[in-house]
């Protein structure tokens, strides 16, 4: 690298994968460019080519750890189209229920274990307490509401799906086993209790922006366009057409998911595994778009349970749409409300318990594509078959992925603000990593990969030589 | 009672094992009260673990370069090392990619995928190099305890540590030992 300096953030920690930061400075010290490089590819859509599609959900369950769910329900929903079958109307309760309980574990492993940290114990705290062993020992009743939490959502997951990570029982055509009356019966009685827990967490994060305003404004906010799912201008999850507001909130599309491929495209950076999706009619930067809880919450006219719905009217009049990337942290918590009201929803629905969870089906058609919102965004599967259901080729857009533009945005904004390129502060660069943080990264999903390691700070002189090192331990 | 410091690191692999990890729910309170702290993971802000760090964990099996090193750095860095999960054991589904060539598996995504706007496949100096085979982690260095499954289950990797941490040899056995 000539005339230029380079300052690396590696890895990034407290998100779900590989990734790191470089800042480039120019001769002057000033930032000339941040970029966020995901490290890891996987290669899963070449690897998939030639299993049969009931096998899927199965493999590509490992894709990710955190939302295995997600990446079954995409790939299940795809197998169903493939066989073109309806699933019956319990089956897909059961599937919903179970993505509502993967919502609730993955927002709440994200907020209680991995953000909470920064906001409770200090940007500029002992980065050695600074995380949830730090909060377990300062504030053990809050660090023990998240984890009672999350292990709320992984039971909805176990009961309905068989096992906490990768589950087995969702398969093409539906479900392979009914709810049991008993777990229904463990899982309403809890809800209540977790509804104040999630109160508590909404009250602090609204507490906490309300109180560092200024701080939230100038904390990586800038404008994009937004997508995510909808039904009928509600908020949604499972189903429902996808839905693009520009950056003032204007609607730009609204199409059918299977359409995708004609509205979106991905652009191929040198420096990063991630490719970057964007809206084709609008090109490469302009078209890029953000997803996830504060995309769905832009979108959604409305969040139709009492509580949630109440909150959302209190959110909407922020703004419409929101861009501070700080209030992805404030949608998620609203979104784990409105998931848990709609878990009691589903369970009192009286067709919960019955046994018709299944159809049969044949392949029927050639092509296959399951969409659903994934705890981070939209999600995309898109499998072609053979007539024996053989998969030819797979194509996947992955839920961080799809914020991968934002994300480095992110970064970059905040290098420019906080930090200091010749006094380079430990809290800085953890405001930087807060930044991409706030998206909630899933990087295993995203690169169909994932990983982990130091933050090192390499200072390079205009002759690329090394001239500092910094590294904490 | 003298603490154990406990390092946690992800190769290739879907951070499920880490899920298990924490899936400990309240036992991993009871981890920490037994003296158990964290060093460098995924969910601190350590980013190496310092020399001597007791217990090294790591899941994912090797697939890059920059992998190799950091079990490599793992090993110099921890007493023991316990590798959790099939991936971490035996390779797991990483390896399903080993019957392509890494040229072919890039080329799909990067060349060929339906959505692709530009092609070309990324190959910055910035980011890892993709190794022709992917491998379990004792390929690259010693392994002292092996926690299989997909992942391991909670108790498993409860008793493990647990065992470590009050100075005994761990041993899996009945349904703790599985590979499912
Ligand atoms: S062993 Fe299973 S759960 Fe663990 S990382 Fe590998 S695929 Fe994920």
């Amino acid at each position: 690298m000539t005339n230029q300096e380079k300052i690396t953030i590696y890895p990034v920690t407290r998100i779900e994968g590989h990734a790191k930061i470089t800042i480039h400075l120019d001769e002057k010290k000033k930032i000339s460019k941040v970029l966020f490089h995901v490290d890891q590819f996987r290669g899963f859509e070449k690897f998939i080519e030639g299993r049969y599609f009931e096998e899927a959900p199965i493999i590509t369950a490992k894709i990710c750890g955190i939302c295995p769910v997600s990446h079954i329900l995409g790939a299940v929903k795809a197998g169903d189209m493939i066989m073109n079958v309806q699933i019956p109307y319990t089956a897909k309760l059961l599937r919903m229920l179970a993505h509502l309980g993967q919502i609730i574990q993955s927002h709440c492993l994200h907020f209680f274990y991995l953000a909470s940290p920064d906001l409770l114990l200090g940007w500029n705290a002992d980065p050695a307490i600074r995380n949830v062993a730090g909060l377990v020992e300062k504030y053990p009743d809050f660090a023990m509401k998240g984890i009672k939490l999350r292990k709320f959502g992984q039971t909805i997951i176990e009961y309905v799906g068989g096992a906490r990570i990768n589950p087995k029982n969702f398969i093409p055509g539906g479900i392979a086993a009914p709810l049991d009356p008993k777990h229904r019966d463990i899982i309403i009685f809890q809800i209540d209790e977790m509804i104040s827990y999630c109160l508590e967490g909404l009250e602090f994060i609204k507490h906490y922006i309300e109180k560092n305003k200024l701080f939230v404004e100038r904390y990586a906010n800038f404008k994009t366009n937004f997508l995510g799912l909808v039904n009928d201008g509600n908020w949604e999850v499972y189903d429902g057409k996808i839905k693009v507001i520009d950056q003032n909130g204007n609607l730009l599309y609204h199409f059918d998911s299977v359409d995708y491929n004609s509205y979106i495209a991905e652009y191929i950076e040198d420096w990063s595994y991630l490719k970057f999706p964007f809206l084709k009619k609008l090109g490469y930067p302009e078209g890029v778009y953000r997803v996830g809880p504060l995309a769905r919450l832009n979108v959604s006219d409305r969040l139709p349970t009492p509580l949630a719905e109440r909150e959302f009217m209190i959110f909407k009049q922020i703004g419409n749409p929101i861009h501070e990337s700080f209030y992805y942290h404030y949608a998620r918590m609203i979104e784990v409300l409105h998931s848990l009201e709609r878990v009691r929803e589903i369970l009192l629905d009286p067709e919960i318990l019955s046994k018709d969870v299944f159809v049969k089906g044949r392949v029927e058609n050639e092509q296959g594509i399951g969409i659903i919102e994934a705890p981070r965004g939209t999600l995309i599967h898109h499998y072609w078959v053979d007539e024996k259901g053989k998969i030819t080729k797979c194509n996947m857009i992955v839920a961080s992925g799809n914020n991968n533009w934002a994300m480095s945005k992110a970064a970059e904004l905040i290098a420019r603000e906080f930090l200091d390129p010749e006094d380079i502060k430990e809290e800085q660069l953890n405001l930087i990593e807060g930044g991409i943080r706030c998206y909630d990264p899933c990087l295993s999903c995203s690169t169909h990969a994932i990983g982990q390691m130091p933050i090192r700070i390499e200072v390079y002189d205009h002759k690329s030589q090394l001239l500092n090192v910094f590294q904490r331990e | 009672m003298k603490k154990k410091t406990v390092a946690t690191i992800w190769c290739e692999g879907c951070s499920g094992c880490h899920m298990s990890f924490l899936d400990m729910d309240e036992k991993l309170l009871d981890l920490i009260k037994k003296g158990m702290t964290f060093s460098a993971s995924p969910l601190t802000d350590l980013k190496i673990p310092p020399h001597g760090t007791d217990i090294g964990i790591i899941e994912g099996s090797v697939a890059t370069d920059t992998q190799e090193e950091e079990v490599k750095m793992m090993r110099e860095r921890c007493k023991i090392i316990v590798a959790i999960g099939n991936c971490a054991v035996f390779g797991g589904i990483p390896t399903m990619r080993n019957k392509y060539k890494v040229s072919e598996i890039l080329s799909r995504a990067y060349e060929n995928a339906e959505t692709n706007y530009n092609s070309h496949i990324p190959s910055a100096e910035d980011i890892s190099k993709l190794l022709e085979k992917v491998k379990p982690v004792d390929k690259v260095i010693k392994v002292d305890y092996y926690i299989p499954g997909c992942p391991p289950k909670p108790e498993a990797i409860y008793e493990t540590l647990l065992k470590i941490i009050e100075g005994e040899k761990p041993e899996l056995k009945g349904k703790l030992l599985s590979y499912d």
